[in-house]
C-alpha cells in the first residue's frame, strides 16, 4: 500500500501545488517554482552517482568474466577524469580553471572525441539524404527540394551557381543587367523565406501539438492516471 | 609548450581512430569510442556536482541561516533516499524522491507549457491577414495541427487542410534536415582544418 500509493500522494501535492503557486505570485508561493526546480537539480545531482554505478558495475561484470580491454580502457579513462577533476578542484577550487588538468583533458580529449562523433555523422546522413531524398513521391520531392535550397543558400556554392545562373538568363535576355541580377542571391532569400515561413509554421504546429499533449500526460500523471513510473 | 604538442597528439590520435570508423568498425575506433564513454561519464559527474550540487546545496546550507539553511536537508535527504535503489530490500524507498521529481516536471508541464510556450505560439501565429506571408503561416500552422488531429476522420474540407498539413511539414523537415547537414559538414570541415593546420600544420 505504501510502496504505490505514497508515490502517488507525494506527486499529486507536489504537481497540484505548482499549479497553485502559478496563480499566487505572493511569499512563500511565489518563489515555490523556484525552489523547487533547485531542489530538482539537487536530486538529480544525485541520480549521476546511480548512473556512475550502473556503468561500472557493468564493466566490472564484465572484466570478472574475462579481460577485456575495452571495458578496462572505460574505466581508466573514467577514473582519471574523475581523479583529475576532484584534484583540480582541490587544487585550483574550481575544475573549470583554464590552466587546470581537467580542462587539458577537457580541451585534448573530449572536444575532439565529441566533435570528430558529430562530424562522422556527416558522412552517415549523407548516406540517410540518398535514401531521403530519392524524389519518389510528391512529399519526397518537397523534402528534396527544401532541403537543396536551404543548403546552397547557406553556402559559397549556392551564390557562385545563382551567378552561373544570373549569367544565363542575362545572355538570353540582354535587358537585364547581370550585376543587379548577380546581387539577389537568390538561393540565400528563398532559403530565408523557407525557414522564416513554412518551416516556421510546421514547427510552430508541431509544437502546440506537442505542448497540448504535454499538459494532457502532465494531468493524467498528477492525477494518478499514468503511472509506469513506479516500477517494481 | 610540451603539454600542448602532446595534447595535439593525443587530439590527432582520437580523431584520426574515430574517423577510421569509415573504413569500417575496427580497435583503433572501438578504444576511442570506450575512452569517449568514460571520459564522458566522468566529465558529467564532475560538472553536475561543480554546478548543481555544490553551488545550490553545499555553498547555500554554509552560507545562509535559519529556516533557509534548514529547509535545504529536504532535497539533500531527497538524493540520498535516491541512492537506496542500490539495495534490493529498500529500494522501493527511491520512490519518494522520483515522485517529487516527477510531481515537479508535471506541474511544470502544465504551467510552464502555456505560459511559456503555447501561449507565446499562439499569440505570434494570431497575426494580421494583410501579407501573405501571415496568410501562409496561419494556414500553414492550422493545417498541421490539423493533420495530427485523428479524432476526426480525413474527408473533404478536413483531408484538404490535412493534405496541406503534410506539405507544409515536408518543407519543415526537408528545411531541418539541410539545416543539420551543413551543421555536420561545419564540423566535419572543423576537425580536418585541425588535422592539417593543427597537427600537420601544412594550411595556414
Amino acid at each position: 500500500m505504501i510502496r504505490t500509493q505514497l508515490p502517488l500522494i507525494i506527486t499529486f501535492f507536489t504537481g497540484m501545488l505548482l499549479i497553485v503557486t502559478f496563480f499566487i505570485p505572493h511569499k512563500p508561493f511565489g518563489d515555490l517554482e523556484q525552489r523547487f526546480l533547485i531542489w530538482y537539480s539537487i536530486i538529480s545531482g544525485f541520480t549521476v552517482l546511480l548512473g556512475l554505478d550502473s556503468l561500472v558495475k557493468y564493466h566490472l561484470t564484465k572484466l570478472k568474466k574475462e579481460f577485456n580491454i575495452h571495458s578496462f580502457i572505460l574505466l581508466f579513462s573514467l577514473f582519471l577524469t574523475l581523479i583529475l577533476g576532484f584534484y583540480s578542484w582541490f587544487k585550483f577550487k574550481t575544475p573549470f580553471a583554464l590552466n587546470s588538468p581537467f580542462m587539458y583533458l577537457y580541451t585534448y580529449v573530449i572536444i575532439p572525441l565529441q566533435a570528430t562523433m558529430f562530424a562522422l555523422l556527416a558522412f552517415f546522413i549523407a548516406s540517410a539524404a540518398y535514401r531521403a531524398f530519392r524524389a519518389r513521391t510528391f512529399e519526397a520531392t518537397l523534402l528534396l527540394i527544401a532541403a537543396t535550397i536551404v543548403m546552397l543558400g547557406r553556402v559559397p556554392i549556392g551564390s557562385y551557381i545563382w551567378k552561373g545562373i544570373a549569367s544565363f538568363i542575362s545572355t538570353i535576355f540582354p535587358k537585364i543587367p547581370y550585376e543587379e541580377l548577380a546581387k539577389k542571391e537568390i538561393f540565400a532569400l528563398i532559403s530565408d523565406w523557407i525557414m522564416n515561413i513554412p518551416q516556421n509554421a510546421a514547427k510552430r504546429g508541431i509544437f502546440i501539438g506537442t505542448a497540448l499533449g504535454g499538459i494532457a500526460m502532465s494531468i493524467r500523471i498528477i492525477l494518478g492516471i499514468e503511472r509506469t513510473y513506479i516500477t517494481k | 609548450m610540451i603539454l600542448n604538442i602532446i595534447g595535439t597528439w593525443l587530439a590527432a590520435t582520437l580523431t584520426l581512430a574515430i574517423f577510421s570508423f569509415l573504413y569500417k568498425d575496427n580497435p583503433f575506433y572501438k578504444l576511442a569510442e570506450h575512452i569517449y564513454v568514460g571520459v564522458s561519464a566522468g566529465f558529467w559527474v564532475i560538472y553536475v556536482w561543480a554546478f548543481d550540487i555544490k553551488p545550490m546545496l553545499i555553498d547555500r546550507f554554509l552560507t545562509t541561516t535559519g529556516i533557509e539553511k534548514w529547509i535545504l536537508l529536504i532535497p539533500a535527504i531527497l538524493g540520498v533516499l535516491m541512492l537506496t535503489r542500490w539495495f534490493p530490500k529498500t529500494a522501493w524507498i527511491s520512490r519518494i524522491p522520483l515522485s517529487f521529481t516527477i510531481g515537479i516536471g508535471a506541474g511544470l508541464g502544465v504551467t510552464a507549457s502555456i505560459q511559456g510556450f503555447l501561449i507565446p505560439q499562439i499569440g505570434a501565429t494570431l497575426l494580421p491577414l494583410t501579407t501573405i506571408n501571415n496568410i501562409l503561416l496561419v494556414i500553414g500552422v492550422i493545417s498541421t495541427i490539423i493533420y495530427f488531429y485523428f479524432s476526426k476522420e480525413f474527408k473533404g474540407t478536413w483531408k484538404f487542410f490535412s493534405r496541406l498539413g503534410i506539405i507544409f511539414i515536408m518543407i519543415a523537415f526537408g528545411a531541418s534536415f539541410g539545416y543539420t547537414v551543413m551543421a555536420r559538414i561545419s564540423l566535419l570541415i572543423g576537425r580536418i582544418y585541425f588535422l592539417l593546420h593543427n597537427f600537420l600544420n601544412i594550411i595556414p
